[in-house]
């Protein structure tokens, strides 16, 4: 069942699907490696996607905080967007939870039908980007080549809110070079929790000091996941720590070849 | 065994030193960085929940069909809310068929004030009290103490919370977050006080703190006339009620005294004797991570001869049919109190049980004492916000209770609350930060400030100090350098606008008639 599937097959997305990038809001403005080694990687493997570039934020931040009212346009203009699109794929496993678990709340308490229909139309075909290559293209071997010393976290919205399951490791167990460890109570949360890590800043902290003393245990150089909000929290302490260790998003990971290194 | 303690009669109960309600405590954040420095809970908790965690984990491995269970589980709880009147109706007449005397009450002191009077009706002065979270929320034993009346707690970590002048700091464990050491010393400095003293030479070894709490508990059972329990189960088909326990102590209390009377929480009822087996499954394996709890009593009404012959049970609301009238928050009263949640749950991990201000804290207690308590006090509206919302909490619960979407659902009843009032910093931020995303051209002038930012800050790979509020971040940790282009200028500038497959600034016209 864990068989590799191999990029040499070009699956790829169905002729005539259209794919959006759902960039997100804090890696356009703060990660950009992040969208461009999504796009790097899908175009690789035969996919043309597109970036509307009418997206801005899918209103995490302002569901999660309590800020409905504030979050429920976002969603509006999330299905203006996005709908159109066969698939919609997303570097991040908090903004690609939110879509899909968060959303028909907030259309419920907007009390408008047309947006409960459009959110349930649009909300099934948001993939986080593990999700997409695994289970839409088919693919475990991308065809990465990344030879260093690397240890994966699973972040809790992938983790427990999409259920993921091994999808990234499977990825990376199939990329050249990688010298994959495992991260011990790799399952759990680092502490970040979005607007928590500042309006409960001290268990915050004491949560990703511990997550960072077991990346630090594994002598990995680089720390990769698949949100970068919660890697800039442990990359964050690593850094006062002076830990000598590289956080990397998933997609960077996967979109880096022999060529690029 | 030596009749010394005996001779010392009825002695005073230990009063917590702080105050007993949790009123006019400090909100979540402040009361957790205390607990925080706290090294040795720290350590104590760590270890506690760690190893419950892993045994719970290994026995819920063994049941092939435990997602079924918890399914069942739920449907059942959902089931019997949404006809708990008929459910109650129907347990009331089969506890008085039963011999035991129904009452209600409304809230915690209409409770407190029928149990007093009950057991001032049997003309003693003490209680023997079998572990129960519901007589704790209606604070029964403050009340009591305030009537003249002791109430003993037989259960040893409710023991251990009350001789050390405690407030309990988890739900199954009271004591979870001191070690053995603190034990001896509070057993050694306050059974004297309480009754029966510790016996000389006591040391921190496991089976002589049993033995010590044993006797001094001993001559407690075989005094006490009056019994106050609680209950995990109430069938409301044959008018039985359950109680789970691991010492015995519990079966003590509910076999021994004249007189039982027994607390329930209106959400406590199952349908039918059937329904019982599920949750017999469900409990042990989630809450002491055992195949089987040691003792299950199950007691109807009174019966001749044998046990209490005097049982009265006390059906309490105490905010309960306000949260069974929100649709999606009445899942919480499906909770069965087995403390996964808690077990799993970093904050609570890191935090304790002390920093929720109630005595229902973990994931749980930070959805259920808001909805219970109205969220007026700065506390409780502290409560939904203490959680990271990493999901382990609904992974684990046996009722499968989606303790995030909740904790979500309160965080917004609190902004709500909020609005039309005069404006918070955060709220006007929030504001102003959902008018820049409300459209893109708006979102990238706000962009390139930030970008501005990191050309100010030249080759700089990270900030180590940031100005109020981004302070509560930069205090451990480095902030990343916003990039010298964002990614969508990097679009425009390899694929072009074009590329979106829109017409640019137009917007998109395919999905219209959404409005
Ligand atoms: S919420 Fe669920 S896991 Fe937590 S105590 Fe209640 S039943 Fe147990």
């Amino acid at each position: 069942m864990d068989a590799p599937v191999t990029a040499g097959a070009r699956t790829q997305a169905p002729p005539g699907t259209r794919v959006a990038l759902l960039a997100t809001c804090f890696n356009d403005t703060m990660w950009p490696e992040t969208p461009k080694a999504v796009v790097r990687l899908l175009e690789r493997l035969g996919v043309t996607v597109e970036f509307p570039v009418e997206q801005t934020c899918c209103g995490q931040m302002f569901t999660n905080t309590g800020y409905a009212d504030e979050a429920i346009p976002l969603v509006r203009s999330f299905v203006e967007v996005f709908g159109r699109y066969d698939a919609v794929v997303a570097p991040s496993g908090s903004c690609t939870g939110s879509v899909r678990e968060q959303y028909a709340d907030l259309a419920t308490r907007s009390g408008d039908s047309g947006l409960q229909e459009a959110v349930g139309e649009v909300a099934p075909r948001v993939y986080e980007l593990s999700e997409y290559l695994v289970d839409v293209l088919g693919i475990t071997d991308v065809g990465a080549y990344f030879p260093h010393r690397v240890t994966y976290h699973p972040t809790c919205h992938s983790l427990r809110m999409l259920h993921v399951g091994d999808r990234p490791l499977r990825l990376l167990r199939e990329v050249r070079g990688i010298d994959l460890v495992e991260l011990p109570a790799a399952a759990e949360c680092c502490g970040f929790g979005g607007t928590f890590a500042v309006k409960n800043a001290d268990v915050s902290v004491a949560m990703g000091a511990d997550k960072a003393r077991h990346v630090r245990d594994t002598g990995a150089e680089v720390l990769v996941a698949g949100d970068n909000s919660c890697l800039a929290h442990i990359g964050g302490l690593l850094g006062r720590e002076r830990a000598g260790v590289r956080t990397m998003h998933l997609a960077e990971v996967l979109a880096a070849t022999e060529e690029s290194a | 065994m030596s009749g010394e303690g005996r001779a010392r009669g009825r002695t005073r109960l230990p009063r917590a030193e702080t105050t007993a309600t949790f009123v006019g405590m400090p909100a979540f954040p402040s009361m957790a960085r205390e607990a925080l420095d706290n090294t040795q809970q720290r350590r104590n908790l760590a270890h506690a929940t760690h190893t419950i965690r892993t045994k719970r984990a290994a026995v819920v491995g063994e049941v092939p069909q435990w997602e079924a269970l918890r399914l069942n589980g739920s449907q059942t709880k959902d089931h019997m809310l949404a006809h708990l009147d008929d459910y109650l109706l129907q347990l009331e007449e089969n506890l008085v068929e039963a011999g035991a005397t129904v009452h209600w009450a409304r809230d915690a002191d209409e409770a407190n004030r029928i149990a007093i009077d009950l057991v001032r009706a049997e003309g003693v002065d003490e209680v023997v009290k079998v572990k129960s979270m519901a007589t704790q929320e209606i604070e029964l034993n403050e009340a009591l103490e305030a009537a003249g009346i002791a109430a003993w707690e037989t259960d040893l970590a409710e023991l251990i919370v009350q001789l050390g002048h405690d407030r309990p700091s988890h739900i199954l464990v009271p004591a979870i977050h001191r070690n053995r050491s603190e034990i001896r010393d509070i057993f050694r400095r306050e059974m004297a006080r309480a009754g029966r003293p510790a016996p000389e030479g006591l040391t921190d070894e496991p089976t002589q703190l049993a033995d010590a709490a044993r006797l001094h508990l001993r001559e407690k059972f075989l005094r006490a006339k009056v019994a106050i329990s609680g209950a995990n189960f109430a069938i409301a088909e044959t008018g039985s009620l359950v109680v789970l326990e691991s010492e015995g102590n519990g079966r003590m209390c509910l076999t021994l005294p004249e007189t039982l009377i027994s607390v329930v929480g209106i959400e406590k009822v199952l349908p039918s004797w059937s329904d019982l087996s599920t949750f017999l499954q469900l409990l042990p394996r989630s809450s002491t991570g055992e195949r089987m709890n040691p003792y299950t009593t199950m007691w109807t009404g009174a019966a001749a001869g044998d046990g209490p012959q005097d049982v009265h049970v006390i059906l309490l609301d105490n905010g309960r049919t306000s949260v069974l009238a929100d649709e999606v928050g009445r899942q919480a009263l499906r909770c069965i109190r087995c403390s996964a949640c808690l077990n799993v749950c970093p904050v609570y991990e890191r935090a304790g049980g002390h920093a929720y201000g109630s005595v229902y804290p973990g994931p749980i207690g930070a959805v259920l004492t808001p909805q219970l308590r109205g969220t007026s006090s700065k506390l409780d509206q502290s409560l939904p916000y203490a959680s990271s919302l990493c999901g382990a909490c609904f992974e684990v619960c046996p009722v499968r209770i989606d303790i995030p979407r909740l904790l979500v659902r309160l965080r917004t009843q609190v902004i709500d609350g909020k609005r039309g009032g005069l404006p918070t910093a955060e709220g006007a931020a929030m504001r102003s930060a959902a008018w820049m995303f409300a459209d893109h051209r708006r979102f990238e002038k706000a962009q390139d400030a930030a970008t501005l930012g990191s050309l100010l800050l030249g080759r700089r790979t990270s900030i180590h100090r940031l100005p109020w509020p981004a302070s509560a971040w930069t205090e451990a940790r480095n902030a990343p350098v916003p990039p010298r282009e964002t990614f969508r200028e990097w679009w425009v500038r390899t694929h072009g606008e074009s590329a979106t497959g829109t017409t640019g600034s137009g917007g998109p016209g395919a999905a219209g008639g959404v409005r």
